[in-house]
This record gives C-alpha cells, sequence and structure tokens, in this order.
C-alpha cells in the first residue's frame, strides 16, 4: 500500500533535517497528484498526506481534495474524504460550507454506512450555518430509519443543539420517543440528546421530568436483568448507559420533589446493588452518589451515599480514592457532620504517595478542622507539612494558620503553631501573612520572650525562609531587651550578646538570600535595639550611616532617616524607637494637674506629629498615642 | 469529551481527535503541554489531574498513552473504561494490537474511533456491534477497490 512505504521512508530519516527533505519532495509529488484530473490512486494520495498533517507539517493544499472526494461516488474516496475534512478543514474555512451539499446528498444515501459519513462528520465540524441548514434533515433520521441511524442521528442532533441551543425545539418531540427504543446505542443516544436539551434550555425539564419513570424502568432492566454477553463489562450490564441515565436523572430530580421521590427507591436498589470491585461498578456506584447528593433525596440515602464515598477511600485503586476526595469534597460543607465521620481515612491520604490525592487530602482535612479536633489535626497537618511536595506548600502553610487562627484552644498553642511553621516552611510562608503574624504576636504579651529566643535561635541557623526572618527580626527589634537578659521560662538559658544579635541583624543586612522587605526589617530592628542596648550605639550608628548610601532606594531612604535621628533628634530617638505605647502631654495648667507617663517639655506640636508620623513609617511598630493636649491647640491643629 | 490524544513515551502524536472547534495553533500549543505533563508523571500516580479548566483522564498500554480531556461533569471513571472500550477495539481489529499498526494503519483507527464515539459520546455500546459495523464498511470499501475488468466496466458481466 503506497502510504506505508512513505511512512517507511520518514521513519527512517535519521535527522530532523532529513525528515523535512522527505516530507518536501512527498508532498510535491502529491500537490502534482491531486492537480492530475483522474488518478487511480486518490484515496492513498490523500491519506499521504494526512500522515504528512499528523507530523505537524501544513497540509492546507489538501483541502480542495477533500471536497472533491467527498463528492465521489465511490465509497473508498468518500470515506478519506471525509476524514481528511474533519483532520483539515475546521468551520472557519470557506472550505468547508462546499461540503454541505455532499453532506446533504449522503444524509439520504441509499447506503447507511455512506449516510454515517455524512452524520459523523457535520457532528464534528459543523458550522452553525451547516447546523441550521440541515437540521431538518437530521430531525427526520430521528424519526425514520434504522437504528444503525438513528443513534448516529441523536449525536448529530446533540451537536448541532450546542452550536444553536434554539433548535433544540426541533427535537425535542422525537427525542422523548426514542426512549422506547430496544437498542442500547437509540438508548444511550436518546439520553444524551436529552441530557443536552435540558442544560440548554431549562424550559424542557417539566417536558422531560414526565420521563423519569421511564427512566427508572430503563435502570431497573438494567440492574437486574440476567448476564447478557453484549453489554456485559465486568459484570456490570452497560455501565455506559447506566451513567448516562444515572446524570440525566440527577438533571430532572434536582430542586424538584415529585421527581426526586420517583427515583428514590431506585438510587437506593443501585447504591446497594452494584458491585464495585471493578472500575466500571465503581463508576456506576459514583455516578449514583452524585445524584444521591444533588437531588432532594431522604437523609437516609444521603447517609448510604457518603458512606460509599467513604468505602471508596480505602478502596485499594489510587484512582477510585481520588475520586472520592473530589466528591467528599463538594459535599464537606453541607454534610459536614456525615464526611466528619470519615476523617481518620481522610487523613491518611495525606501520606499517599500521588501528589493529586495529597492535594485532595490537604483540601479536605483543612474542611474538616473543627474546635473539637484541632488539636489532633494540627499534629497531622504538621507532620504533613514536613513531607509535603513543594507546590502544595504555601497553600498548606496559609490553611494552617487560618485552622489556627480560628480554632487555637490557647495564645501558648497559638503561638508555637505559629513559631513551628516559620521554623520548618517559613520559605513557603506567604508574605501578605506576615503583618498578620506580628500582630497576634505582638498580642500574645506573656510569650514575647518565649517568642524572642526561639526565633532568634531558629534565625541563628538558618537566614534564608524570607518569612521566618521579617517576623523575627521584628520581634528582636521589638523584644530585643527580653532576648539579651538571657532567661526564659519554657527553654534552656542561651548566652546572647549584643554583639552576636547585631551580628545576625548585620548578617541578614548584607545576604543576597534577603529580599528588600527582609532588609529593610532588619534595619529597623537594629535601630530600635538603639534604645534596648547600652554598649553597641556606636556600632548601630556606623551600621546606619553606610546604609546612608545604599543601592535600595527604600533602604538607603530607612538609613537617612535614621541617621537624622542620631545627629539631628537624638531627643525623639528614645521616644520613636521604643515600646508601643507612646504617651505624650503637653501639661496643662497647674490647676489640672495630673500624671502623665512621659511629658515632654518644649516640644511644639509639629514635633509631636513628626514622632507619630515617624513612628509610623519606620518602626513597623503598633502603637498607641494618647495624646492629652489644651483645648486651644486641639482646635487649631485638629 | 473536548478531545482525544494517543501518544507514544517519546512524544510523538499517534492520533488526535478534537471534538470541539479549536484553531490549529491553539490544538498545536495545547498537545505539547498536555504531553509534557502526562509524560512526567510517574507509574503509581492516579490516572486523573486537572489541567486548565479541564479535567484529564489518561491511561497507558504499553508504549502508547491514551489521554482524554473531559468536562467538569464528565464522569472519569467511565471515561476510563471508554478508552479501555476503544483499546480492546482495536485490539480485536488488529489483532494484538501494538504502536506499529496504529502508525502503519492511522485511517482505520480513526475509522474505529468514528464508528465508536460521535461528538465525544458513544455511540454504541455494544462492542460486537461497533466491530460489525467497522467490518461492514471495509468490506464496502474494498468492493469499490477491488479492479474491474473492461467488460465489468461496461456493464456486460
Amino acid at each position: 500500500c503506497p502510504e506505508n512505504e512513505m511512512i517507511r521512508v520518514i521513519r527512517s530519516a535519521r535527522t530532523q533535517g532529513e525528515e523535512r527533505g522527505v516530507i518536501q519532495r512527498e508532498c510535491a509529488a502529491i500537490r502534482a497528484q491531486f492537480r492530475q484530473a483522474d488518478s487511480g490512486g486518490r484515496s492513498h494520495n490523500l491519506a499521504k498526506l494526512l500522515y504528512v498533517h499528523m507530523l505537524g507539517y501544513p497540509a492546507h493544499f489538501g483541502q480542495m481534495e477533500c471536497v472533491r472526494m467527498i463528492a465521489s461516488p465511490r465509497y473508498s474516496e468518500k470515506r478519506i474524504g471525509y476524514l481528511g475534512a474533519m483532520m483539515l478543514l475546521d468551520e472557519k474555512q470557506d472550505a468547508s460550507l462546499l461540503i454541505t451539499n455532499s453532506i446533504k446528498n449522503d444524509l439520504s444515501h441509499s447506503s447507511q454506512y455512506i449516510q454515517s459519513l455524512a452524520l459523523c462528520t457535520l457532528a464534528c465540524m459543523g458550522s452553525a450555518e451547516m447546523c441550521r441548514d440541515l437540521a431538518p434533515e437530521i430531525e427526520r433520521l430521528l424519526k425514520a430509519s434504522n437504528s444503525y441511524i438513528k443513534k448516529k442521528a441523536a449525536l448529530c442532533a446533540v451537536h448541532i443543539v450546542r452550536k444553536i441551543p434554539e433548535l433544540g425545539e426541533l427535537f425535542t418531540p422525537s427525542a422523548h420517543s426514542l426512549l422506547s427504543d430496544k437498542n442500547h446505542g437509540v438508548l444511550h443516544g436518546a439520553v444524551v440528546l436529552i441530557t443536552e436539551l435540558c442544560e440548554r434550555n431549562p424550559g424542557n425539564l417539566d417536558e422531560f421530568r414526565k420521563a423519569v419513570p421511564e427512566l427508572v424502568q430503563i435502570m431497573k432492566g438494567l440492574v437486574t436483568s440476567g448476564y447478557s454477553p453484549e453489554h456485559n463489562v465486568a459484570g456490570i450490564s452497560d455501565p455506559f448507559l447506566q451513567v448516562r441515565v444515572l446524570r440525566l436523572l440527577r438533571i430532572l430530580g434536582r430542586n424538584n420533589d415529585e421527581a426526586s421521590d420517583a427515583m428514590n427507591d431506585l438510587l437506593a436498589q443501585v447504591a446497594t446493588n452494584t458491585d464495585s470491585s471493578k472500575t466500571a461498578g465503581s463508576a456506576v456506584l459514583y455516578e449514583t452518589v452524585l445524584t444521591i447528593m444533588d437531588i432532594k433525596s431522604e437523609s437516609g440515602l444521603r447517609v448510604l451515599a457518603v458512606n460509599i464515598l467513604g468505602r471508596f477511600l480505602l478502596n485499594n485503586d489510587r484512582n477510585i480514592r481520588y475520586i472520592s476526595m473530589t466528591s467528599l469534597q463538594k459535599i464537606v460543607q453541607t454534610d459536614h457532620t456525615a464526611v466528619q465521620r470519615h476523617r481518620g481515612t481522610i487523613v491518611d491520604c495525606l501520606k499517599d504517595q500521588d501528589a493529586s490525592v495529597k492535594r485532595r487530602a490537604l483540601e479536605l482535612s483543612l474542611a474538616l478542622v473543627s474546635a473539637a479536633n484541632i488539636r489532633s489535626m494540627m499534629k497531622e497537618l504538621l507532620r504533613f507539612l514536613s513531607t509535603c511536595p513543594p507546590e502544595l506548600r504555601s497553600h498548606a502553610t496559609s490553611g494552617i494558620f487560618n485552622a489556627a487562627e480560628r480554632y487555637a484552644p490557647s495564645q501558648r498553642w497559638h503561638i508555637d503553631t505559629i513559631l513551628h511553621v516559620l521554623i520548618t516552611a517559613g520559605g513557603d510562608v506567604r508574605d501578605e501573612t506576615v503583618p498578620n503574624l506580628i500582630q497576634l504576636i505582638s498580642v500574645a504579651s506573656e510569650l514575647h520572650c518565649y517568642t524572642v529566643h526561639k526565633l532568634y535561635r531558629a534565625l541563628i541557623s538558618d537566614i534564608s525562609q524570607q518569612s521566618l526572618v521579617q517576623v523575627a527580626c521584628w520581634c528582636i527589634g521589638e523584644y530585643g531587651d527580653l532576648l539579651l537578659k538571657g532567661d526564659c521560662d519554657e527553654i534552656e538559658p542561651m548566652q546572647v550578646t549584643e554583639d552576636d544579635v547585631l551580628d545576625v541583624l548585620e548578617t541578614i543586612l548584607q545576604s543576597h538570600m534577603s529580599s528588600p522587605t527582609s532588609r529593610g526589617f532588619a534595619l529597623t530592628a537594629i535601630m530600635k535595639l538603639s534604645t534596648r542596648i547600652t554598649n553597641n550605639i556606636d556600632r548601630i550608628r556606623s551600621v546606619v550611616s553606610i546604609y546612608g548610601s545604599c543601592i535600595d532606594v527604600e533602604l538607603q531612604q530607612r538609613a537617612v532617616e535614621y541617621n537624622a535621628l542620631f545627629k539631628k533628634y537624638d531627643h525623639m530617638r528614645y521616644l520613636i524607637m521604643s515600646s508601643h505605647t507612646i504617651i505624650l502631654g503637653i501639661p496643662m495648667s497647674k490647676s489640672t494637674g495630673f500624671k502623665l507617663h512621659s511629658v515632654v517639655e518644649g516640644w511644639s506640636p509639629q514635633d509631636i506629629l513628626s514622632v507619630i508620623m515617624y513612628k509610623h513609617t519606620y518602626t513597623q511598630s503598633n502603637f498607641v498615642v494618647i495624646c492629652v493636649v489644651p483645648t486651644i491647640l486641639h482646635s487649631r491643629y485638629g | 469529551m473536548r478531545f482525544m490524544l494517543l501518544f507514544s513515551r517519546q512524544g510523538k502524536l499517534r492520533l488526535q481527535k478534537w471534538y470541539t472547534a479549536t484553531a490549529e495553533r491553539d490544538k498545536k500549543k495545547m498537545v505539547r503541554e498536555l504531553m509534557q505533563v502526562v509524560l512526567a508523571r510517574k507509574p503509581k500516580m492516579c490516572s486523573f489531574l486537572e489541567w486548565r479548566d479541564l479535567k484529564i483522564v489518561y491511561k497507558r498500554y504499553a508504549s502508547l498513552y491514551f489521554c482524554c480531556a473531559v468536562e467538569e461533569q464528565d464522569n472519569e471513571l467511565i471515561t476510563l473504561e471508554v478508552i479501555h472500550r476503544f483499546v480492546e477495539l482495536l485490539d480485536k481489529y488488529f489483532g494484538s494490537v501494538c504502536e506499529l499498526d496504529i502508525i502503519f494503519n492511522f485511517e482505520k483507527a480513526y475509522f474505529i474511533l468514528d464508528e465508536f464515539l460521535m461528538g465525544g459520546e458513544i455511540q454504541d455500546t455494544s462492542k460486537k456491534g461497533v466491530l460489525k459495523a467497522i467490518e461492514q464498511a471495509d468490506l464496502l470499501q474494498e468492493e469499490d477497490e477491488s479492479p474491474r475488468s473492461v467488460l465489468e466496466e461496461m456493464g456486460l458481466a
């Protein structure tokens, strides 16, 4: 056969270049053959071209040949011509319109195999125009003709409805009557067509709900019938048809009590009697579960469905475990209690080898966290985090933080969880969560000492994880005094000198691993320490002065302002860089005289405003300003 | 079903059937991307994955990957059965099918697929039914191609 020879030659080409050469020669020969009016091997020629096209080479010069072949009276030429049309033409090309007439003729050909070619091609690449033109023909074929053609006409109608939903009206009457056909192919086509009609036009639902009893009968017949060799797959009678009928029942039963009632018994029967040891049975059970959960079913039936999913979770077949979790994810909000029963198995799936299964298990596990199970679930989630594949890590850390924030049983537990995640997976914690984490830490005041010690120790062994670096720097800046004091209740003591702390902060500033944000945090921390240490103020001054000429503009600006604080505004430095709360007060007249924590004598309102601005911009602190000012100033400065 | 692809471990495309209108360059891009994703999967992994807005169902038979893209509401498990049915059809037709059969008789593979699925949906759920139809069509093709004598051509024999 000539195309085999060509294929052999192409395959024996040793390089891409050689192959291109062969292809070029062959295409030239094919083109020449196309130009000859009446050549004997036309089908072989076109077949060669289609092979070339499959390899990825351009073949549009063959489009007209397809049109010609389709118009040929010979079956062999029509067959390859139609295949060519499906491969080379798409609805956007003008050439596709040229075949409309051939298709029309072939739809009423005396040979059903030629009718079949036309139907297949129309269903594959029929444009909206072609569909409109030929729809009446298809409708006629739906009613008349043998089952071989009927089943194809039904699927062709599906394509037409997808292209032009309004044409669905044309097929609605015949679609229903097809359900009484005995041929499984026709039934399958009918069910697919009705499904499409209902999905495209909800107005059809009422009409087709009348078919529910018939559909139930069809299913019953399939489920209770004896062994039928023609349709049997692994002990299930026509699982393909069963799945489509179940899906249609789902659409019809949705939001409709009457229809749902009518299918209740059937669904229970299928759910209970279908053998799920092979994929075919599991496919039917899966579709049944989806239907039960989506229609208005009795609670007993819903529980049955969730239990099937639970059983699936224990199946040896990984595909079935995956499917089960996808379904459980869809119902975890609405049927939370039922899904909770299978939490243990779901958590086990976190250890599965397959990343898709792991991802599903993670989503589900996060959805199942509650106040009652937070401690045990968090243990599992943190264990998962340590072996988690890289693409899931940032999702996992976010999920863990959310769960911790919602259900933390104690502040200590919460801080410990945050610290654990930062220390083991700080590189995957999203930047946006850092301010929130800082907020949570700052609120847990009894744990400041513990927190800063733990973070400092993590930092000295690894400065590559940016979120860890940022949170740690902030804590060191804010609670540096606690760090330097050395001891802390819950950790073995460790001597930390001022130089040690400044060393690590400077290392972060200089490291190429540090992001600009992290470097900003480090510089601010160094500056804040100037009010918490005693011996190394000069060292801080010199660091700050060096960074005054740093390339990074933001860092430079920060350093310049800090420099100014050292030089011109030293009196303000303490206030700006120290603790949370600053209480400023301009002393009132002696008659009121009340005690204030810090009184700034001789400060103008401008000074106070500057302090507030500085503190806000340059220290990343949360702070409270309680300002007591004489009324005159209040009215003037607001 | 949006499309079905057959490709080898080396990334050579052996068959592609598209059930929705897609531009040629988009097809090429999607095929390239998807082949990469599927070929990177390890043997023990699940047959399902999410890619763009589609669900992908794939299965490897000897040296060929059968890969289908289905919609959100499609049943992945039955899609696996559809793939298996197609493989059985090819196997019965070619007699212990191998990749070379699909290469050298690619048009036959398409004819079988087009008799089995239309618009991405099953036409006939009976294996026997599909094979019989192909057999008849092949017979028709043979009759058509067999050389006719001069007398036959003239309708005299």
